[in-house]
């Protein structure tokens, strides 16, 4: 169900914890296999649960716990925006406003092109760097303006 | 990034993160330190205690007494795990610390391992800044290259295995307990207490947490000693302390001041108020933290003593700063939002709650507030604080209490009237994209 | 020990007690939802704050520890505010739809809100909804009511072994479900309708059938598994509407398998026999008692005249009461007969006339707590006695260690530390290994009649097992329902006698049935001479009592069975139920009543009589089965059936002095074992849990759980391989001259050589012997 990259990867995760406390990697294993497959349908919860042997419903806790996992299907590129506070008082939701109108989608909607999907976010720990981005959940992107963006959905475009 | 003081002194940006530049900075010299003279763990704690170093994740606990609580003759593993799960509106100081110099809360975590005996350790890191997990843990294999970390440590017989751990999003993990939870694979829902994690922590075993800048400091501390440290700062608020200035400043950033800095200067550090508005308010301690007027503000000193007896918390240090364009109601809205997503679910006041408490502000916001929606929300959040098993009741409630409390009038007008004060046109300008000079 | 006071009163507690425990003793009632005395504490519904003095905040009287000198209020003015704050959290998105939730009336959340709730809501925002879960045909879900206490999380994780359940997303969001699509398919999952404190998990089968304050509770005992598990059976116009648990800490604590809950739905199934019914030239006719009875006291009274006494046996099921088992067995002595059995399963009945009394656990029940070192040979111990193996994993949480010998290696959901899973053949050789191996670890030698017959070399698995059991200090070996069933249950039962000799430990066995104890106390065995349930049928006799068995379900081989009593000119049948084998093989047939419409006593596992009466009225013409006996007795003109009432006839079968002690020795009996060499492949029969009797093969929704439709043939990947046959492909089993064609699938929990093939099922009627040789051909 996943790649032998993915599994070398979680087998390091695994490594990080007591022999017998495999359990501790279910939050980098869902997360690999999140990168390889796009988002985390149930069958592949269930693989990384029992890779794990744990329930499969411990590992379902834990994918709908954490928000950054996505149980439904997202586009190539999830951009999520920070819209708390101090995000706010620096322009977050102007950058937001300004993605959606770019890309002509909503909150949790996809471009019909399937490449883009817009989030709103939570505290992402950088409000000094505000207005900010998060793209696919790994690559932070600070001090937005509307050209960054521009800019940012230009190269994703491509990719 | 702005930086003076002692950890982030001397670093430059993403360039000087790595082990050779740490060292140039008299990195690890600390550890050497404690191994070469085989310094006694007690005297260590000691150290610690005499600087008065209190924990910077937020509940300003004093680090050496935690420290102390750790059963020192336990015969199974000790854990140590350090909180890095900065999610708190506001806070983002130990993500600085963790990119620009992660080698001194490496050093910091394994002094403190060897202060306490522990065997094994983890930095759990916040979910949204993976590339900052990425390069703790190129720092990690650095350091375990260089022999300073894992199995006999500078050739010692001290062994202590470190490792980072990733969050996904949720910001409840910054809780300590619920932080155990998660690096356990589960749910990150907070245990309740008794028993502590020093006597019942990660797996079950004795565990000691503490906060990224707090394990930054404890090399400072072990090379300038207790006392040096304590006399940066002031009495009972030793060292120097991150503030992460954020809002309608004209450089938000980290700054890194001796504690008992005045508030003034520390506004002027960050540039002063954005196009010279007036200051209207300012949320000192992180999102959680009671908000005081800008009037308020401008006497205090920022130290837990000051800030505390101003009506509010230091908190993580996360200094959000309001000016006059700012909707107090409009501010608030978006606080209880945040409280209402993150929590866990599982006490009932909180769970419940929250979500009550955020429509109802949602209810005022968009004027259809109603005469008695204050009384309510008072009642409400009074039902919550001190119900629940962790403080994110209590964070979730104190924002309302004090927006109601300090800008009450505002409130009352959106309900009376329908509308704002601050003119919609004001809003929407003072909360545009921010472009850096 | 430490002093506490509570509301003003003074009480000593037990070092690590919590507030809850000292007010428990006390009798102060906290409110509650998330606590609960045989689970985790979870201290999250809150309900339960309560003041302690110099607490600057409200405690969970749940999970706070006492100390010295506490002081706590649980109605102070700061405790009820708080508990009246929680209260009104707890009911803003609660539905509020008491009038047509099921548990109205016994809701925990309805009971409380009465003391704490207000009388009308501030909340005037919109009320989450959630979706319903499917949990399989057992328990219905309305999780808009759910409180999110986990109970039913922690219950599926902690004492069923098996996180069947979590509370998935967070905050308002918070979902209490199984993984997605999935049931919750645990035995004892019906628990965790007792233990949700509101209607959102509520009984598939009861809902909306009665209103709880409509029901009359009655006490019954369950008449399935050795436990004996102790109910409280919910009447309605004399329909049991409903069984729930009655606590007895001893025996089943709060809890019930879902066979013991649910299987009152085979009460009323269709097959039910409610007027007498004879056969005449071959076509059933109802008939009235008397012609019955009439018919069936001169075909005996004939066929001993005729035949002789000897030419009558009795056979009966091991779920029958000890009335009905003890008038069986005295009206055939009466006839002059000495052949009755109830171990219809049974083809080893070697021990006979050897045995020290009646074999039982060995142990009383609530003793499993304190083992830390237990042996189970040949059991399928999870399905065949769900809360005895619930015991033995709280046991394990303990310390205990469990090790296994048998010919299935399937999921008890306990930690198993040591395991030979070889097929039943080879249970004794690795039975003598670990004797040799422990006789060796002790440093003792074996018992004499033993000597002979210790092995040349004993293997790693065996000597492991010797090693846990060496290091014991509170030791028991059970032998399970295959050792029991087995053509080896004699050189087992020598073996775990030794075994327990030599860890000073018990041995006993866990008992397949209601009465699989209080059979030999009833004395339906043979005791002089006659013939035991296996050679009744070798030797075909002119007449048969049969009490409450199908010939196609009931027995070790019921081909045998069928074609047996298929041919014999007369078959008395006694039963609650018709099925087509037992329409086949009567001549007469018998309306008794099942447990819930007769009194009675079961003898459980631990060798505790317990008596019950009726807890609704006879079913049409039905009659309680010891009248039915008693009134045959007076029929036939025999002396000693005059009793009154079933107390009566339970007080002259279990009179002290008459009736054998419990005991698991055999006395006197040489060990001959001689392993019989399987050319081909070995049988592994299981009585699947939901087709061990008569009553739960007709309770319907049982019948639509996934334990219900277990495969019927499973092998492990290796022996299928070696047939030929993929995992689902179908092959034809064969069994001497009888075969039949059924689908097979692999299962590694299956010894090598050996195939499982449940018994007790439509399926695999037609084949013989549960255990022993039998062949495979891909079909």
């Amino acid at each position: 169900m996943l790649s032998q990259e993915s599994l070398q990867q979680i087998d390091r995760e695994i490594a990080k914890y007591p022999p017998d406390q495999k359990q501790s990697a279910v939050m980098a294993a869902l997360r690999i296999a999140q990168v390889e497959k796009g988002w985390l349908p149930k069958e592949l919860i269930e693989f990384v649960a029992s890779y794990l042997q744990m329930p499969a419903i411990a590992a379902y806790e834990v994918a709908s716990f954490y928000n950054m996992y996505d149980l439904e299907p997202v586009g190539r590129h999830k951009i999520t925006v920070c819209t708390n506070l101090p995000c706010a008082l620096s322009g977050g939701v102007h950058a937001a406003d300004y993605l959606k109108e770019k890309l002509g989608i909503d909150f949790n909607e996809t471009t019909p092109d399937g490449k883009f999907t817009l989030k709103e976010g939570e505290c992402m720990g950088a409000c000094g760097d505000a207005p900010v981005l998060l793209v696919n959940n790994h690559h932070m992107c600070s001090w937005m303006t509307k050209e960054k963006i521009d800019q940012i959905l230009a190269e994703l475009a491509d990719k | 990034m702005s930086a003076s003081g002692l950890i982030l002194a001397g670093v430059d940006g993403d360039r000087t993160w790595g082990l050779q530049d740490y060292v140039a900075r008299g990195g690890y010299s600390a550890l050497r330190k404690v191994i070469s003279e085989k310094i006694p763990p007690e005297t260590i704690i000691a150290e610690l205690k005499a600087s008065s170093l209190r924990g910077r994740g937020g509940a300003g606990f004093p680090t050496g007494l935690k420290w102390s609580f750790m059963p020192r003759s336990f015969p199974g593993a000790k854990y140590l795990a350090c909180n890095s799960d900065e999610g708190e509106p506001g806070t983002f100081k130990d993500r600085d610390i963790l990119r620009y110099n992660p080698h001194t809360v490496i050093e910091g975590m394994t002094i403190a391992a060897y202060a306490m005996g522990c065997e094994r350790g983890y930095n759990y890191i916040h979910g949204e800044i993976f590339d900052v997990y990425e390069r703790f843990e190129a720092a990690l294999a650095e350091a375990r290259e260089a022999g300073l970390l894992g199995q006999n440590i500078l050739g010692s017989d001290f062994s202590f295995e470190l490792f980072a751990h990733h969050g996904y999003g949720a910001y409840i993990c910054g809780e300590e307990t619920a932080l155990l939870e998660s690096i356990e694979g589960k749910k990150g829902q907070p245990r309740f207490k008794p028993p502590f994690p020093a006597s019942y922590g990660l797996y079950g075993k004795p565990t000691t947490i503490n906060n990224t800048e707090t394990f930054a400091s404890v090399p400072f501390i072990i090379n300038m000693g207790g006392e040096g440290f304590l006399n940066l700062g002031k009495p009972n608020n030793g060292g120097t302390k991150l503030f992460s200035v954020s809002g309608h400043v004209n450089r938000p950033g980290n700054y890194e001041v001796a504690m008992g800095t005045p508030f003034s200067e520390l506004l002027e550090m960050a540039g002063g108020m954005r196009g010279g508005r007036k200051l209207k308010a300012v949320i000192p301690g992180g999102s959680s933290a009671p908000v005081l007027p800008g009037s308020v503000m401008m006497d205090c000193t920022m130290d837990y003593d000051s800030i505390s007896k101003a009506g509010s918390m230091l908190g993580s240090g996360a200094v959000i700063v309001m000016d006059e364009t700012t909707c107090m109601v409009k501010a608030l809205e978006r606080l209880s939002y945040f409280y209402f997503e993150e929590s866990c679910g599982q006490c009932t006041p909180c769970r419940e709650g929250t979500g009550w408490l955020y429509r109802v502000v949602h209810r005022i916001e968009n004027g259809l507030g109603r005469k008695d929606d204050l009384d309510l929300l008072n009642s409400v959040t009074g039902n919550i604080m001190g119900r629940t098993i962790c403080a994110l009741g209590d964070a979730a409630s104190m924002p309302v209490q004090s927006f109601v409390k300090h800008f009450g009038s505002e409130f009352e007008y959106h309900i009376e009237n329908k509308k704002c004060l601050v003119p919609p046109e004001v809003q929407y300008e003072g909360s545009q994209i921010y472009v850096r000079p | 020990m430490l002093e506490i006071e509570i509301d003003g009163k003074q009480v000593t507690v037990e070092d690590g007690s919590t507030i809850m425990d000292a007010a428990t003793k006390i009798g102060a009632f906290v409110p509650h939802f998330c606590y609960h005395k045989k689970l985790s504490i979870a201290a999250s519904c809150r309900m339960c704050l309560v003041q302690v003095e110099k607490a600057p905040k409200p405690l969970p009287a749940c999970a706070t520890p006492v100390t010295n000198g506490m002081k706590v209020w649980t109605r102070s003015e700061q405790a009820v505010k708080a508990q009246k704050g929680v209260m009104e959290f707890l009911l803003i998105n609660h539905p509020l739809d008491c009038p047509i939730c099921d548990q109205g009336g016994e809701c925990q959340l309805q009971d409380l809100a009465v003391g704490y709730g207000g009388s009308q809501s501030r909340y005037e925002e919109e009320k989450r909804v959630v979706l319903n879960k499917n949990l399989g045909p057992l328990v219905s879900t309305d999780m808009t009511r759910c409180i999110n206490c986990t109970r039913c999380v922690r219950f599926t994780t902690e004492i069923a072994g098996q996180m069947e359940l979590g509370q998935a997303f967070r905050g308002e969001h918070a979902e209490i479900m199984p993984f997605v699509e999935k049931t919750v398919d645990s035995e004892l999952s019906g628990n965790i309708i007792d233990l949700c404190p509101v209607g959102a998990l509520t009984s598939k089968p009861f809902r909306f059938s009665a209103r709880t304050w409509e029901l009359a509770r009655r006490r019954s005992v369950s008449p399935h598994d050795s436990l004996g598990s102790n109910l409280i059976v919910q009447v309605k116009h004399d329909v049991v509407k409903r069984v729930l648990p009655f606590e007895n800490e001893d025996i089943n604590e709060c809890w019930l398998s879902d066979k013991d809950r649910f299987s009152y739905e085979g009460l009323n199934s269709e097959d039910r026999l409610t007027v007498p019914m004879l056969k005449q030239d071959g076509v059933w006719k109802e008939t009235d008692w008397q012609t019955a009875l009439e018919f069936a006291g001169n075909g005996l009274r004939k066929t001993a005249k005729q035949n002789g006494p000897d030419s009558i046996g009795a056979l009966a099921s091991p779920h029958s009461t000890i009335e009905e088992l003890y008038l069986l067995q005295k009206l055939t002595r009466a006839i002059g007969s000495d052949s009755v059995d109830f171990r219809l399963r049974q083809s080893d009945f070697r021990a006979d006339g050897f045995r020290e009394g009646a074999p039982w656990l060995g142990i009383p029940i609530n003793e499993v707590a304190g083992l830390n070192r237990l042996l189970v040979i040949g059991s399928f111990l999870r399905k065949d006695s769900p809360l005895l193996a619930q015991r033995v994993r709280q046991a394990a949480k303990r310390g205990l260690h469990v090790s296994a010998i048998g010919a299935s290696a399937e999921e008890w959901l306990l930690p198993v530390k040591n395991r030979v899973l070889v097929a039943p053949s080879a249970i004794v050789p690795a039975l003598l290994q670990v004797v040799a191996a422990l006789a060796a670890e002790k440093g003792v030698a074996v018992a004499e009649h033993l000597a002979a017959a210790m092995p040349a070399s004993v293997s790693d698995d065996a000597r492991a097992i010797a090693q846990s059991l060496a290091s014991g200090r509170k030791v028991a070996v059970w032998l399970g329902n295959l050792a029991v069933q087995c053509e080896y249950a004699t050189e087992i039962q020598q073996l775990a006698e030794e075994i327990a000799r030599l860890t000073e430990g018990a041995f006993g066995v866990i008992g397949e049935a209601a009465n699989s104890v209080g059979g030999y106390l009833a004395k339906a065995v043979p005791l002089v001479g006659g013939l035991n349930a296996k050679q009744m049928l070798e030797q075909p006799r002119k007449a048969y009592l049969l009490l409450n068995a199908e010939p196609a379900l009931d027995f070790a081989n019921p081909a045998l069975a069928q074609s047996v009593l298929g041919a014999a000119p007369l078959v008395v049948a006694l039963s609650a139920f018709k099925s087509e084998s037992l329409l086949a093989a009567a001549d007469v047939l018998l309306p008794i009543a099942p447990f819930t419409e007769t009194s009675g006593t079961f003898v459980n596992c631990e060798g505790r009589a317990q008596n019950f009466n009726a807890v609704a009225r006879p079913l049409g013409d039905t009659r309680p089965g010891w009248k039915v006996l008693r009134v045959l007795g007076n029929l036939l003109e025999f002396e000693g059936f005059e009793h009154n009432d079933s107390e009566a006839v339970a007080a002259e079968a279990l009179a002290a002095g008459s009736r054998p002690d419990l005991g698991n020795r055999l006395f006197g009996l040489e060990f001959n074992f001689a392993a019989q060499t399987v050319a081909g492949l070995e049988r592994v029969s299981d009585v699947p849990i939901y087709a061990a009797d008569p009553l739960v093969r007709r309770a319907k929704s049982l019948q639509k759980t996934r334990d219900a439709k277990g495969p019927v043939a499973s092998a492990s990947a290796a022996t299928l391989a070696a047939i030929g046959v993929e995992s689902g492909g179908r092959v034809r089993l064969k069994q001497g001259q009888a075969s039949v064609e059924v689908p097979i699938v692999a299962d590694e929990s299956v010894a090598a050589n050996c195939v499982r093939v449940a018994a007790a099922t439509a399926a695999t009627s037609v084949l013989g012997a549960m255990c022993g040789e039998i062949s495979v051909e891909r079909v």
